[in-house]
């Protein structure tokens, strides 16, 4: 077993852990949002890169988290557990829902997962008396200083990351890993070898949503305030997969490394681009197809590590 | 007697107007290898889909082990022993051969873990000849490699039955009796064989029974010496024209 990957990981934890006792409020907030997408990539890897499933629907999942935790929330539940409950929510909403949509395989599974996020954004925004309808939702303001809140936001992303992380080496490490991947190769002949396609597929699909619910969650008691447009954002359901594909998909560290170095791209390139960077962010897309379809990982190792 | 290991009633599929497969049944016992034959387009690869669960069956029913199988999915029939072949090799290419082959012990085989599944792939390697070549990734095999990497994975998935979707397609002579010896030492460990199969020189010196399909009809079964005589058969593969002509020259043959 190689090591020294899981010794940079604990490191890069520990730096970004520790970035409220060294550095500013705009770093710790960049800290965050490394951890946030961290996470939300390694979600997504789940389905896309070790089923091989094109799924768009990390925006879904995402605001169907953040509007069921703000509700929760609302409503006069704790806050931890309102995550909780819309982690719950999440899942269980994407595992009834995978196991229909996953019958449809290649663009056809592609262009369902992305109506999800469509049709779940309408929902939100005409259910006005449930959900606040466009004018979006207010959640309670946490108590505390803006430093306080920043680093609770911090270590929960943080804690979410590394659930994530660990959920996705005994993934990669046992029965079900090796299962998708099989899927991922050849889903007739998975079938034939005596994979359960359909389970396997739909917790591959719940596995890459529940800790998405959980982020949205915990985003909208953040910003304290969420809305129809910002929560079911097709920006982020695009995002996320090039993240994983920038970094290596069905590997273990492809996606932390590619979500890192997204965001700051982002935070460093893009920040100074601001009319044209969703047009940098079709290139990359692109530039990824033809130059790197294994992800940064390659790079380091010609067989890409597992 | 008692309860045949597979049994198939009036088994029928159609696809839109185009009935494939109708009206097909036959038993299969312990330890039998039956060859399946039939001109190309006859329903033997469909025959094939219906009884591991590729398609839903129209009608009829599968009977396994005394158990009625007939709704059951590919995966399913895996786990209960039925395993199979294609003839179009599907391997799962980025994966090493090793990987391949573990992945019908672990997931049909019963092996308990990945590390048990893969010393159990490696004997099966060895079985095949393949043992060589295990890290290599199974794209990068030759056919008659890849042909080989079929049985072996469905043999890791400890079979009762395996369904031989023509193993031997495109394949030279010299390596068609490698696969021969190779499904013979099969068949010696107790399992059972179906193989459908395009060159009677197989068919024959393998099977001691064969079923024949014809427009998705069973239109012979029996013993492989008398099938071969069948006139319906000649005729469903050499045409009315060469049967009528089999039958006179047969008659001028036996004295009056």
């Amino acid at each position: 077993m190689k090591r020294l990957p899981y010794v940079l990981f604990a490191l890069w934890m520990l730096a970004l852990a520790a970035s409220p006792f060294l550095a500013s409020n705009y770093i710790v907030k960049i800290a965050t949002f490394l951890a946030m997408y961290a996470a939300l990539a390694l979600s997504w890897n789940f389905i896309g890169g070790y089923a091989g499933y094109p799924s768009f629907s990390t925006a879904a999942f995402f605001g169907l988290g953040a509007y069921s935790g703000a509700l929760m929330q609302n409503a006069g539940l704790w806050v931890g557990a309102a995550w909780v409950g819309a982690a719950i929510v999440t899942t269980v909403f994407a595992a009834l829902l995978g196991f229909a949509i996953l019958r449809m395989r290649g663009h056809y599974f592609a262009i369902a997962s992305i109506a999800l996020v469509e049709v779940l954004m309408l929902i939100a925004s005409t259910w006005a008396g449930f959900t606040g309808g466009g004018e979006g939702l207010n959640v309670k303001i946490m108590p505390g200083g803006p430093n306080y809140i920043g680093r609770v936001f911090l270590y929960t992303m943080l804690c979410i990351m590394l659930a994530a992380f660990i959920a996705t080496v005994l993934v990669d490490r046992g029965r079900l890993g090796f299962g998708l991947r099989c899927i991922q190769q050849n889903e007739d002949a998975a079938d034939m070898v005596g994979v359960d396609v359909t389970r396997y597929k739909t917790a591959a699909f719940a596995l890459s949503a529940v800790f998405c619910g959980a982020i949205g969650a915990a985003y909208a008691s953040w910003v304290a305030y969420i809305s129809p447009v910002d929560s079911f954002s097709i920006l982020l359901t695009l995002k996320v997969p090039v993240m994983v594909l920038l970094g290596g998909p069905g590997t273990v560290f492809g996606p932390v490394i590619g979500s890192a170095a997204f965001v700051l791209m982002e935070e460093t390139i893009w920040a100074k681009f601001l009319d044209y960077h969703q047009a940098i962010l079709g290139v990359i897309i692109v530039l990824l197809i033809f130059f790197l379809p294994g992800g940064l990982l390659r790079l380091f190792s010609r067989r890409g590590a597992a | 007697m008692s309860v045949p290991l597979l049994q198939v009633d009036n088994l029928s599929k159609s696809f839109g107007g185009i009935q494939a497969v109708r009206d097909v049944s036959f038993t299969l016992e312990e330890g039998e290898i039956v060859g399946l034959i039939g001109p190309n387009g006859a329903g033997k690869t469909t025959l094939i889909n219906l009884v591991t669960g590729v398609f839903p069956a129209s009608s009829g029913k599968v009977t396994y082990r005394g158990e009625d199988v007939t709704g059951q999915r590919p995966f399913q029939a895996a786990r209960r022993g039925l395993a199979r072949t294609f003839q179009i090799v599907q391997p799962f290419p980025a994966m090493t051969v090793l990987e391949n082959v573990a992945a019908g012990a672990l997931f049909a085989g019963a092996a308990a873990s990945r590390a048990e599944a893969e010393s159990a792939a490696l004997a099966h390697l060895e079985f095949a000849g393949l043992a060589a070549q295990a890290r290599r990734p199974a794209a990068s095999l030759t056919l008659p490699s890849r042909k080989r990497l079929e049985l072996a994975k469905s043999l890791a998935m400890k079979p009762k039955v395996l369904l031989l979707d023509e193993v031997n397609a495109g394949l030279n002579s010299s390596e068609i009796d490698h696969a021969l010896a190779l499904i013979r030492s099969i068949a010696a460990r107790g399992i059972t064989i179906i193989i459908v199969e395009h060159l009677m020189k197989v068919v024959l010196s393998l099977s001691q029974r064969i079923l024949v399909l014809h427009h998705g009809e069973l239109i012979s079964a029996g013993r492989s010496e008398d099938v071969v005589k069948d006139p319906r058969v000649i005729e469903a593969y050499l045409g009315s024209k060469f049967a009528e002509r089999q039958k006179k020259l047969a008659r001028a043959r036996t004295p009056a």
